[in-house]
């Protein structure tokens, strides 16, 4: 894992190793400057040497120099890594996602996609910048601070050889303990913002029903446990700070008492034992970081395996480049087709149907019955499990698959509008489409009738998900973009429901007039809706019931004159 | 392309923000917020008695042993000794007592924060959902609290004991040496500047990482909510071109920031080697032409001076995140000051029995409900049945002062009649029954409920005595028998049970795997638009009022369920008074007056076959000329 992530850092390498290599020169330069500094007090400060102690000096300042130097630079490598690197991944992660198939798609949920792309990569962007500026930067710290401790201490050394293993420890047991219990604090914000979530989206049902006491117990509930959840993990943590600071005191008398007696027999001077003391800081400081950079890890980890789950997906259906680029016509075939979301569950079996170019097919069943799926399998966005499927013609799999989906357009029933102008969305049919084209086929879908009258026209600004626009507004404006491709298919699914039936019906006239050539597929729930249909589909439990004429099923099919008369009978009840 | 608008990135008022947060804290923890004063004192006058400690051990206890060929190492024991107990008892204990409190009292602080901004949510009039965002309002809950929570726990603390340390620290220096002392004066001021200038342009760029960030996120929200859309456009080429403008231009702001911030540990930690030498110099001379001035002396002054810098580089530091919290506690703050609901109604919704003819308030719940209606000009209070008889009186309103949406709307309903919206989108229908439940006032006229001015009613008495059942339904997670029981709280199973029954929903809810103690997650996730409606049907069954009022769905149902739907609703509005905002023709029929709204006018009214005879606009409607939605 850590060998395709490390790969994903790409022109970002040279910043990725140069860090780490800066790190290790002003922690250098960090442990020589204490080093100097008794230096000049020994011999430059205590002997009145003044020619040294300037001398001195003068290294000291370009060693200042050297390590701002080493330390700033070394903040820009690392920063420019570790957002290239985040950049990089979510990069990465967005491409591969619009790879994805829809069964891809289906396998995740969008929500976890949308926390991969941010969360995620943020908190693997944080450790990877900590890895290249600490992990290189504390072991080494330590390692010459200990050093510099035997060279300068001799003997002093013993008390580190005591002192580490025990604030060691003391760190492990802290952290150990603390870390599962900030993970449970931090999962109780969920249940804090679900409560609020769902009172920001029902304010009205509870405000119509009176129940903001109740919500709020529901919050204070929520509240109070996020509150005790903290309490408890970060009383382990107060710890840390009381724990620190004794063992840096005790190692500080004990160097003291040490000392002196080197001091005394001459082995080590005042200057020396001054600067232990600098080295005794850096040694417990850099144990504390090596600890907090293990839980950094820690966390960054389960991220880092959320995201190479979706960077090792591959995706199930290709885009067959080479495939035929031109569609005959809008003539669909299926041939013996059996279809399952999963292994051995068929939601459609054995389907075979004619449609000829230019005919306008309704589609008629309960919910479940297979109607979207077999749709959906006009355009390839799933591939059948047996049979084939044909358009003008082919095996919808012979086809490039974009120039496929550019001929067979569908209306989702799910369908969404995107932050941006009325006309920005609609040429997401065709980016090179003209005003008057786009005026047109608005017309078709009677979108223009409310559009025209807006102060800004087509220019109107379009909300995140089309909430300016009503229900029956959003639908026809997506009725016209789908048009806008210029299909040899349309496919319709369920794509009026809240259109009233006047305007259906307008909209039904508009495409069979005004675009001939063109297969119109129109799943829907009302008989009104597909009554002047060329052939309607009845759609039972994954099979084909019944396929005719509005005047055929109504003599022939018991389930279509139960429909028909509910459906009536509703109208002039 | 702007998406989103980035929050505030600096308080406007922070001096402002900050004593107001104060005080809110202060008033709740007076004692122990003093001891956390004191505990700060004894750290702030342990580390400064360390370094003169230093100076003593050196002067006093080592140098005279150099050299001494029988040395007496007990006066050293003794003086190392009591520096440690003095060490545990005024920073160890201190500093552990200091945290625990203040855990206590950040998390304490946070909890009521929370607690309040949510009360204050609830108690919002609806025009303020209007105006914001959800998102908006959400991160008020989760960003701003969090950077909040961080600035009390953590850099609040730390700035106020880095700056009593820094003042201790300053005048033991003052005993110590002047000219040394001035020497320091200076770099602080230089060591501030520094930081200052390098925090400054960290915090420019944070704030448009900040916006990058967000208008990252809000595409990546945007097109993974759509990606279906995106493959059946085959709009991918696209939407990773747009992505990767986005991405480069945060990848640039992000790199950006962090090289500021990470900068500022460097900068600031070899300024305070550069003081270090200047003191060395200076030091040296000092030694040299004043003997009384002690090489001990001088080395104390060093210890001291790299702890004045590092308290200082802590202040720089943490300034910025103290400054950042600042502003999203000023806009938490003005989340708290947002106008509440006002609610001066004093009519209240009783209990009533009869007894001798007359009607008195009961203390059980006797099925029989009367508005107690006190007086204000003293005289008795009297009790008026509650029957649902509804009156509008030359009522106009406008969401905004300047804009009316409704002109002049006069309209009643006796006790048990159904009134019928009918209009385009836009016309007002909504905004009516909007109305009478008091989501938004009134501007000019009157609305009477059995012959009381709505104004005049308690708020929550007069929204238990009017059902909703709106267009889209909310569910809240919870089972499925705790959803319909928020209609009535009090309400038994069976009542529950039976109020499903009527909508029925109690089918459907029998083949859960759970029954009615299925669980509902996430707005009713894997419930059908149909079955989360008739759910909805079911809560205001469960509640019963006297008057109803109903948004008809539009959306797609199979038709199975909207015959059930359908059936549902018919059988909740008989023997009510009810408001239906229609789009089924049979609603609109049997209604007893249909209303026909157009740019916030009435400009039809009648029944059915009178409006029909009058071949206007509802003529029209109802003949498929025109749309009806």
């Amino acid at each position: 894992m850590l060998k395709d992530l490390a790969s994903r850092i790409r022109e970002y390498k040279k910043e990725a190793i140069l860090t780490p290599l800066l790190m290790v020169g002003e922690v250098f330069m960090e442990v020589l400057i204490p080093a100097l500094m008794a230096q000049i007090i020994d011999i430059g400060v205590s002997q009145g040497n003044i020619s040294y102690t300037v001398k001195m000096s003068i290294i000291l300042v370009l060693c200042a120099f050297a390590s701002m130097f080493f330390g700033v630079l070394g903040a820009k490598t690392a920063s420019v890594a570790s957002s290239g690197f985040a950049r990089n991944l979510r990069h990465d992660l967005y491409y591969k996602i619009e790879d994805f198939s829809f069964s891809n798609i289906d396998s995740f949920s969008t929500s976890s996609l949308i926390t991969r792309l941010t969360t995620d990569v943020q908190n693997v962007q944080m450790a990877f910048q900590m890895v290249i500026r600490m992990f290189v930067r504390s072991p080494i710290m330590f390692l010459f601070a200990i050093f510099m401790v035997a060279k300068n201490g001799g003997s002093v050394m013993f008390i580190y050889i005591v002192a580490v293993p025990i604030l060691a420890a003391g760190i492990f047991f802290m952290m150990s303990k603390a870390h599962p219990k900030f993970e449970k604090a931090f999962k109780s914000y969920d249940g804090l913002n679900r409560v609020v979530g769902e009172n920001l989206n029902g304010i009205r049902t509870v405000k119509a029903y009176v129940r903001e006491d109740e919500e709020t117990e529901k919050f204070d509930e929520s509240a109070t446990q996020i509150y005790n959840n903290f309490v408890s993990a970060q009383r382990i943590m107060a710890l840390s700070q009381p724990m620190m600071s004794a063992v840096m005191y005790l190692c500080i008398v004990a160097v003291c008492y040490v000392g002196a007696r080197l001091i005394n027999n001459g082995h080590m001077t005042t200057g020396q034992l001054m600067s232990i003391f600098t080295y005794n800081a850096q040694i417990l400081m850099s144990l504390i970081m090596i600890g907090m950079f293990m839980v950094m890890v820690t966390i960054a980890r389960a991220s880092a395996e959320r995201i190479m789950e979706v960077l090792e997906t591959e995706p199930d259906m290709a885009i067959n480049e080479d495939g035929e680029k031109s569609v005959k016509d809008g003539s669909i075939e299926f041939d013996h087709v059996t279809f399952g979301y999963k292994k051995g569950t068929a939601v459609l079996e054995d389907i075979n149907l004619k449609i000829k170019s230019g005919m306008m097919v309704g589609i008629l069943g309960p919910t479940g019955s297979g109607k979207s799926t077999l749709i959906s399998l006009i355009a390839r966005l799933y591939d059948v499990t047996e049979g084939r499927v044909m358009v003008g013609g082919r095996d919808v799999r012979d086809y490039n698959l974009k120039a496929l989906r550019d001929e067979v357009s569908v209306v989702l029933q799910k369908n969404q509008l995107f932050t941006g102008s009325v006309k920005e969305n609609l040429r997401w049919g065709n980016k090179d489409a003209s005003d008057e084209e786009i005026v047109k086929v608005c017309k078709i879908a009677a979108a223009d009738s409310f559009i025209a009258p807006l102060k800004e026209g087509y220019d109107s600004h379009v909300e995140q998900g089309g909430t300016n626009f009503s229900g029956g507004q959003r639908q026809r404006l997506c009725i016209a973009r789908a048009l806008l491709k210029h299909p040899k298919i349309l496919i319709m699914d369920d794509s009026t429901s809240a259109v009233d039936t006047a305007t259906d019906s307008q909209i039904r006239a508009a495409l069979k007039n005004d675009v001939k050539d063109l297969t119109k597929i129109i799943i829907a729930q009302r008989i009104s809706s597909v009554q002047d249909a060329d052939m309607i589909i009845m759609m039972n439990d994954g099979r084909i019931e019944d396929v005719g004429t509005h005047d055929e099923l109504l003599m022939r099919n018991k389930n279509y004159q139960g429909l028909y008369n509910t459906q009536t009978k509703a109208k002039e009840a | 392309m702007p998406r989103f608008k980035a929050g505030n990135t600096r308080a406007k008022n922070p001096v402002k923000t900050f004593k107001r947060l104060f005080a809110m804290v202060f008033k709740e923890h007076k004692i122990v917020l003093c001891v956390v004063l004191v505990s700060i004192f004894l750290v702030a006058f342990a580390t400064s008695y360390f370094s003169t400690f230093m100076q003593s051990i050196i002067d006093d206890y080592i140098s005279p042993l150099i050299g001494n060929p029988n040395p007496d190492y007990a006066p050293l024991m003794h003086a190392i000794m009591s520096f440690l107990i003095i060490i545990v008892c005024c920073q160890v204990i201190p500093q552990y007592i200091q945290q625990r409190i203040m855990i206590k009292v950040s998390q304490g602080a946070m909890l009521t924060m929370r607690k309040n901004m949510f009360r204050k949510l609830e108690s919002l009039p609806i025009s303020y959902f209007d105006r914001h965002q959800h998102g908006e309002t959400m991160s008020r809950f989760s960003n701003d609290t969090d950077t909040l929570n961080q600035m009390m726990s953590q850099a609040l603390v730390q700035v106020i004991s880095a700056s009593i340390t820094i003042v201790f620290l300053f005048c033991t220096m003052l005993m110590n040496n002047i000219i040394l002392s001035l020497v320091v004066v200076f770099f602080i001021f230089l060591m501030f500047r520094a930081t200052g200038i390098v925090a400054g342009r960290s915090g420019r760029y944070f704030a448009v990482q900040q916006g990058d960030l967000a208008n990252v996120n809000g595409f990546i929200e945007e097109m993974m909510n759509g990606q279906k859309v995106i493959k059946v456009f085959t709009h991918e080429e696209e939407s990773k071109k747009d992505f990767d403008a986005l991405n480069d231009k945060l990848n640039e702001s992000m790199s950006k920031a962090n090289t500021y911030a990470n900068a500022m540990g460097p900068v600031s930690a070899n300024m305070s080697n550069l003081q270090y030498v200047s003191l060395v110099l200076i030091g040296s001379l000092v030694t040299i032409l004043t003997p009384s001035y002690t090489v001990g002396a001088l080395a104390a002054f060093l210890l001291l001076s790299r702890s004045l810098s590092n308290s200082v580089s802590q202040i720089a530091q943490q300034s910025n995140s103290i400054l950042l919290a600042l502003a999203g506690a000023e806009r938490i703050f003005e989340l708290l000051d947002e106008e509440s609901e006002v609610d001066d109604g004093y009519v209240t919704l009783v209990n009533a029995k009869i007894e001798n003819g007359e009607i008195v308030e009961s203390s059980e719940r006797t099925g029989f409900w009367a508005w107690k209606h006190p007086h204000t000009d003293g005289s008795k209070t009297t009790y008026v049945p509650l029957k649902g008889d509804i009156v509008m009186d030359h009522v106009d309103f406008g969401y905004v002062p300047d804009k009316t949406v409704l002109h002049d709307i006069s309209l009643y309903a006796k006790p048990g009649q159904k009134i019928a919206f009918v209009g385009a989108t836009g016309a007002g229908k909504t905004t009516i029954t909007n109305l009478l439940n008091r989501f938004y006032d009134i501007q000019d006229g009157k609305i009477r409920f059995d012959g009381i001015n709505i104004n005049k009613i308690k708020k929550a008495d007069l929204r238990h005595s009017l059902g909703m059942i709106l267009q889209d339904t909310n569910l809240f997670t919870g089972t499925i028998r705790e959803n319909i029981r928020f209609g009535r709280l009090d309400a038994t199973d069976e009542e529950v049970e039976k109020a499903a029954k009527l909508a029925n929903a109690h089918e459907f809810i029998m083949r859960m795997p759970n029954g009615y103690d299925t669980m509902i997650t996430n707005n009713g996730e894997g419930l059908s638009q149909g079955q989360r409606q008739l759910l909805s049907i079911a809560r205001a069954a469960v509640a019963d009022p006297p008057v109803m009022v109903m948004d008809e769905a539009t959306s797609s149902i199979d038709t199975h369920t909207e015959a059930l739907v359908q059936a549902g609703m018919d059988r909740i509005m008989e023997n009510r008074t009810v408001f239906v905002i229609a789009h089924r023709l049979s609603t609109v029929r049997n209604s007893n007056a249909i209303m026909v709204l157009d740019h916030g006018k009435i400009i039809e009214r009648g029944d059915h076959d009178s409006l029909i005879e009058e071949k206007g606009t509802y003529y029209r409607l109802y003949t498929g000329a025109f749309e009806l939605e």
